[in-house]
């Protein structure tokens, strides 16, 4: 007991000392946390998320209003508690006043609500894309400049049924936030126009034997809608071309990602003519978007185009900038004036205007795609569609849209 | 527990059944049910209870050969603790970095039996470094070399990020091993009365395969050769092997080396049926950890038994109740700790 309350004292002494010399960094430079997933099944992602928002930061020279930007950077495992603790330690112990994070859809819920304990913070979205992190019970100080799971989907639902003739589609999808959300913007077109899903089937994350999940999946299903991240994407491709799957594949945004097309190994010719949807499309030809891949080429490592991560991470760190400088770099009335900024900032990113609705989510335009080889035999996103502006309520009324409910396992459902 | 009171009271049970003639008749209706599940045409009724009889079949299948992978992993870590009552935590990270050297031999040769073969070799070679000199020194020392060896693993861990950075991996397997095997169980009968059978990747059959000739292996010469008999008289006492001239070192050094091997071993076998990515070595520590204790420490058969629980409980889970197929993993467990402390093989110390 002794030794535990000196140990205590010490400790208490040792933070008394470091936190001064923390909180009085220099005038004239400010800091930023970034936080991401540099660890657990989807480092890969968050990687590519660091080289988006290190874009931004080098699009500006480095500085903002004449301030020197510092990246303190967090890490999680895409689990909710890791990124809290993350984001506690960037706001409490490095004392950044801004932060751009997390990567994955249950850390976006759980950091809204440590935001809310830190209403002198502001919190500016990575790319996690649950729909109730804005939606239902928003946090004041939360902003997403990217787009939601469901407002990604935007489009193919309707394109599956119609265009692609597919009348029954099982889906495979990891078990939270995040997937729960694309599912539901899928489903919202696909059923509407008639289709119907027999079998859904949700796989806790990170999981690696998708073999029993694929014998369990209806054999007289059109297509298999399969929306799982990084690892557990390529884990269920592999197995899907090993044990001879024929059924036609629909991607959710992250499962055709750069993160997956990139991957080493035979799961190339499963891939190859998946539609899907997401807030970037490889082939786009717009200048602003060339001149952007080109940018972001120059970060170390870097795929050979960004994925949607590093888009997600660019335009949301991108935001942010642009915010900071609207107030020259001035967060010390607790980021009152950031935020304001912040709200009614419209922009052009490299994939079309974005600005923010009233509860601080981003409305912006979405690519529907579908995979080909690339002339440098790189698997590539083809642009088929743009979906103009679209927005977190898909163009439904809003109060018809909230009664639709929150998005969980069995909501929406159309067997 | 009614099972186990009916042959105490002979007139219950009907002429005076012995407890092990009970048990065999309920374990011969047990394999029954097993042969009719796999062997008949379903019934509608059971379809529906049970998804359909492929999805029932094939969690079957995947679990025994999930189970076989298991068994690889955790028979050298049941081995390593029965002699050296040393848990050595970093097993994981064994795992895992045979699976990378069995990837960059295989995508640079181009010959995955090489990359297997190199996956054992090097690791063996770890395995021998890592009991001479850290092991060694603290030896008799269970809480520091725990320790130490987590500190490994955590080490290990963040140079092999640092090497192979955080993508996902996959094993190129040849060609004679790819493609599926139709197998004569009929999983469903067409309208039109064709049969239809089940097909499975002959890959993770071979797995299979591998895991049983090598738990034989393992038990072969574990039973029957000198050094066999050494191990076991290691494992029951080890002073008075020491005391009777054997050199324990040596000893020690041979079941490092093969426990830290089949951990490679395992590795680019896994790592070619699923993938390699970063944070395996912590899921196959903590696999191999359950199997042990499930099992009984220092027994192959106990890990045998352990691995085939727990790879069918986490496929029967993921395929009926995904959201809670974790929690049955950790009941198994848990089961075992109350009912048999020592695990279901372990001998009481």
């Amino acid at each position: 007991m002794r030794m535990h309350r000196r140990t205590l004292l010490a400790l208490a002494a040792f933070t008394g000392l470091t936190a001064p010399s923390m909180a009085l960094a220099a005038d004239d430079t400010i800091k930023i946390g970034l936080l991401a997933t540099f660890e657990g099944p989807f480092t890969v992602l968050g990687e590519d998320g660091e080289r988006g928002a290190m874009t931004a930061v080098a699009e500006m020279n480095g500085t903002v209003a004449g301030k020197k930007i510092e990246i303190v950077k967090g890490s999680s495992d895409a689990s909710p508690d890791s990124a809290v603790r993350a984001a506690r330690k960037l706001v409490e112990q490095d004392g950044v006043k801004v932060l751009v994070g997390p990567l994955s859809g249950d850390e976006g819920l759980a950091v809204k609500d440590y935001a809310k304990t830190q209403p002198n913070v502001t919190f500016i979205n990575g790319t996690s894309a649950a729909q109730d992190t804005t939606l239902r019970d928003p946090a004041e100080n939360f902003f997403r400049f990217s787009t939601d799971g469901a407002q990604w989907m935007a489009g193919l639902g309707t394109y599956a049924f119609k265009d692609k003739g597919y009348k029954k589609v099982a889906t495979v999808a990891e078990d939270y936030s995040f997937p729960y959300t694309q599912v539901f913007g899928f489903m919202a077109e696909f059923c509407k126009a008639g289709g119907h899903v027999p079998s859904k089937s949700w796989v806790p994350i990170g999981n690696k034997d998708f073999s029993s999940v694929i014998a369990a999946i209806p054999e007289d299903v059109d297509a298999i809608y399969v929306a799982l991240g990084g690892a557990d994407a390529v884990n269920f491709l592999t197995q899907y071309q090993q044990g001879g799957g024929s059924a036609p594949l629909i991607g959710g945004s992250i499962t055709v990602d750069q993160t997956v097309l990139t991957s080493k190994g035979k799961l190339r010719d499963v891939l190859k003519g998946t539609p899907s949807a997401g807030p970037t499309a490889d082939t786009n030809d717009a200048p602003a978007w060339k001149a952007f891949v080109e940018a972001y080429k120059k970060q170390p490592g870097a795929f050979p185009s960004p994925s949607l991560f590093a888009h997600g991470y660019y335009v949301d760190m991108k935001a942010t900038l642009l915010g900071l400088d609207q107030v020259g770099g001035d967060v010390s009335d607790g980021g009152k004036k950031l935020r304001d900024a912040l709200s009614k900032l419209s922009f052009d990113t490299p994939t079309g205007k974005v600005s923010l609705d009233k509860n601080r989510n981003a409305i912006a335009d979405i690519f529907l795609t579908e995979v080909t080889e690339g002339a440098d035999g790189n698997l590539m996103n083809k642009l088929v569609k743009v979906v103009p502006q679209v927005n977190q309520t898909l163009g439904i009324p809003e109060d018809e849209f909230m009664k639709l409910g929150a998005v969980n396992r069995d909501n929406p459902s159309c067997p | 527990m009614s099972l186990l009171d009916q042959p105490s009271s002979p007139s219950l049970s009907g002429g005076g059944m012995t407890r092990r003639q009970a048990w065999g008749l309920v374990g011969l209706f047990a394999a029954a049910v097993i042969v009719w599940l796999v062997f008949a045409v379903w019934p509608d009724w059971l379809n529906a209870i049970l998804i359909s009889k492929k999805a029932f079949v094939s969690a079957i299948l995947n679990g025994i050969t999930l189970a076989g992978l298991y068994f690889l992993v955790a028979s050298g870590f049941t081995l390593i603790f029965g002699l050296m009552r040393n848990v050595n935590l970093a097993h994981g990270s064994l795992y895992l970095l045979g699976a990378y050297i069995g990837y960059e031999v295989t995508s640079r040769t181009g010959y995955w039996l090489l990359g297997v073969a190199a996956g054992f070799a090097v690791l063996a070679i770890v395995g021998v470094v890592m009991q001479v000199f850290v092991f060694r020194r603290l030896e008799g020392d269970d809480l520091r070399q725990t320790l130490v060896s987590i500190g490994i693993s955590i080490v290990a861990a963040d140079l092999m990020l640092a090497v192979w950075a955080g993508g996902t991996y996959q094993i190129a397997t040849p060609e004679w091993l790819d493609g599926a095997l139709t197998l004569p169980i009929i999983t469903a009968v067409r309208s039109n009365g064709a049969s239809v059978f089940l097909t499975y990747p002959l890959y993770r059959l071979v797995v299979l395969a591998a895991a049983i000739v090598i738990g034989v292996g393992l038990w072969l010469m574990l039973h029957r050769t000198r050094v066999g008999m050494m191990i076991r008289a290691g494992v029951d006492d080890r002073a008075m092997l020491q005391a009777s001239g054997v050199n324990v070192h040596a000893v020690f050094a041979i079941v490092f080396a093969v426990g830290a091997g089949l951990a490679g071993f395992a590795g680019v076998v896994g790592g070619s049926a699923l993938s390699v990515a970063p944070g395996e070595d912590v899921r196959y520590l903590l696999a191999s950890l359950v199997v042990v204790i499930v099992g009984g420490m220092g027994s192959i058969t106990g890990a045998a038994i352990g691995a085939l629980l727990i790879g069918l409980a986490e496929q029967i889970g993921l395929v009926y109740f995904p959201t809670y197929g974790i929690v049955l993993t950790f009941v198994i467990m848990v089961v075992t700790l109350a009912v048999r402390p020592q695990g279901i093989m372990g001998k009481a110390r």
